[in-house]
């Protein structure tokens, strides 16, 4: 009996289950987004305080939540890569990669642009803010490591090295900024009960977003198989061009 | 454990020998400090209360800055090669290559570090918990270095992308570094520096633990 994973190993399998599955996880994404908007907008009170900019929360969390979630992701793939030599591993860390450092972005544009009207300030040196930036910084590095490999085997690998350290680091250095920051000024509640009329909007909105999230992370794997397979064809035909045998110059 | 130990001396022999590395860490570190107080202005108050975050910027730039040749060399004229054949593990070589960047690089900037604080006109009383804090501190520079450095070994622009992959794993030890310094000017000296300190070798500790096996893998990839 296979796990799932043994059995999606097999390319042109996951390229089939792939296939059905991503126009219904896209459509569920998009309903579910646009169910949580029109809830945000139209149904959802304002805050007593915070007055309509606390509508920016249900952008902001999910991106958040997000933002940590795909890291665990490409870590997991990175230790399915390297312990497991899993073939579809390397697919999903490299294409989650750019889709992470997005919603960490969005989440910290989102933040910055809630943080004017409450704190007065685009940016604060806060715990939180500084682990996300951080965060950023790190996916950053994993593209920037990965582009700057020509071999793709060796660029896989050397990634996954690089984000397994990443997790090892990351609670580090996220306690070490929140010791620094008590220090220095106090921290901004986030974590303050929230009235039903406002979760159930924001838990929409965040499983709309996962939903998404996995849309466009399979789409983005499905993009790096096929761009795998071409590149592929492309260097078997330049192999029987030059007469040499095919499998020579592919092996290399 | 002698062939440990002779992988150490060698590396401190060439690090000494070529002399090139140690002076440049060294005249960088003296250059980064010396450009503060022109760019900040010659105010000695606001010089003195930034002195420590100066000081330990610049050194984990310097730092930086030799790590790059750490197996660069090696890998060149093939010595990596054999290493990673001989009967040493690969962990430990790179933990060797690691402690011997520690003692050519670290330990020479953080006893340079009080005579650049004089410059910065830092209170005489941090000077003992600056370098004790920076002989803690270097070691998680070197070892964690030796990650980025392995990492990088075949990359295109290696020094650049070593300083993006480096930099943020050098934050805990930023932190704590500095808030040794502080804790030792404020009223609770004793106390507040020493768990500092404690938190800083525990963060050399791991990394001690963490880098050399990561290192291995990274460099056990692309000797392939």
């Amino acid at each position: 009996m296979q796990s799932w994973t043994q059995r999606l190993a097999n390319p042109t399998r996951f390229m089939q289950v792939s296939g059905t599955l991503l126009p219904w996880v896209a459509a569920a994404a998009a309903a579910l987004i646009a169910y949580g908007l029109y809830l945000v907008f139209f149904v959802a009170p304002p805050d007593y305080q915070q007055g309509e900019t606390v509508k920016i929360m249900y952008i902001h969390v999910p991106s958040a939540w997000l933002a940590l979630m795909t890291y665990g992701l490409i870590a997991i793939s990175s230790f399915g890569l390297l312990v497991f030599r899993h073939p579809l591993a390397d697919v999903s860390a490299k294409a989650a990669a750019p889709i992470g450092a997005a919603f960490t972005l969005l989440a910290l544009i989102t933040g910055s642009l809630w943080g004017k009207p409450m704190w007065g300030t685009y940016w604060v040196w806060d715990a939180r803010l500084t682990s996300v930036l951080i965060l950023f910084f790190l996916y950053l590095g994993l593209m920037a490591l990965r582009s700057s490999l020509d071999d793709e085997g060796t660029a896989a690998k050397l990634t996954a090295v690089l984000a397994l350290v990443g997790t090892a680091i990351l609670p580090i250095i996220k306690f070490s900024v929140e010791w620094w920051n008590t220090l220095h000024q106090p921290s901004t509640n986030f974590t303050s009960t929230v009235d039903p009329s406002m979760r159930w909007p924001l838990l929409i909105m965040a499983v709309g977003f996962t939903l998404l999230f996995i849309a466009m992370h399979l789409a983005a794997m499905r993009n790096e198989v096929l761009r795998r397979r071409v590149k592929a064809l492309r260097l078997q035909e330049a192999a029987s061009r030059d007469g040499l045998p095919a499998h020579a110059s592919a092996a290399e | 454990m002698t062939a440990f130990f002779a992988l150490i001396k060698r590396d401190l022999r060439l690090a000494f020998r070529e002399g090139g590395a140690l002076g440049t860490a060294l005249g960088f570190f003296v250059v980064v400090v010396a450009l503060m107080p022109l760019g900040l202005g010659p105010d000695l108050k606001l010089l003195s209360r930034i002195a420590s975050g100066v000081l330990w910027i610049a050194l984990l730039l310097s730092a930086l800055l030799s790590l790059g040749r750490m197996f660069e060399t090696d890998y060149e004229d093939g010595s990596l090669d054999v290493l990673a054949t001989g009967a040493v593990p690969l962990e430990l070589v790179a933990a060797a290559k690691s402690i011997a960047h520690w003692l050519s690089t670290g330990i020479p900037l953080a006893v340079l570090a009080p005579i650049l604080g004089i410059l910065l006109n830092l209170d005489l009383a941090a000077f003992p918990m600056l370098v004790a804090a920076m002989l803690i501190g270097t070691p998680a520079v070197s070892f964690l270095g030796a990650v980025g450095a392995a990492l990088t070994l075949k990359a295109r622009r290696g020094g650049l992308l070593l300083a993006l992959i480096v930099l943020p794993l050098y934050i805990p030890t930023l932190i704590f570094g500095i808030s040794a310094l502080s804790a030792a000017l404020g009223p609770d000296a004793a106390g507040g520096s020493a768990s500092s300190l404690m938190i800083l070798t525990a963060i050399s500790l791991v990394a001690a633990v963490l880098g050399p096996v990561a290192a291995a893998a990274a460099l056990r990839i692309q000797l392939h």
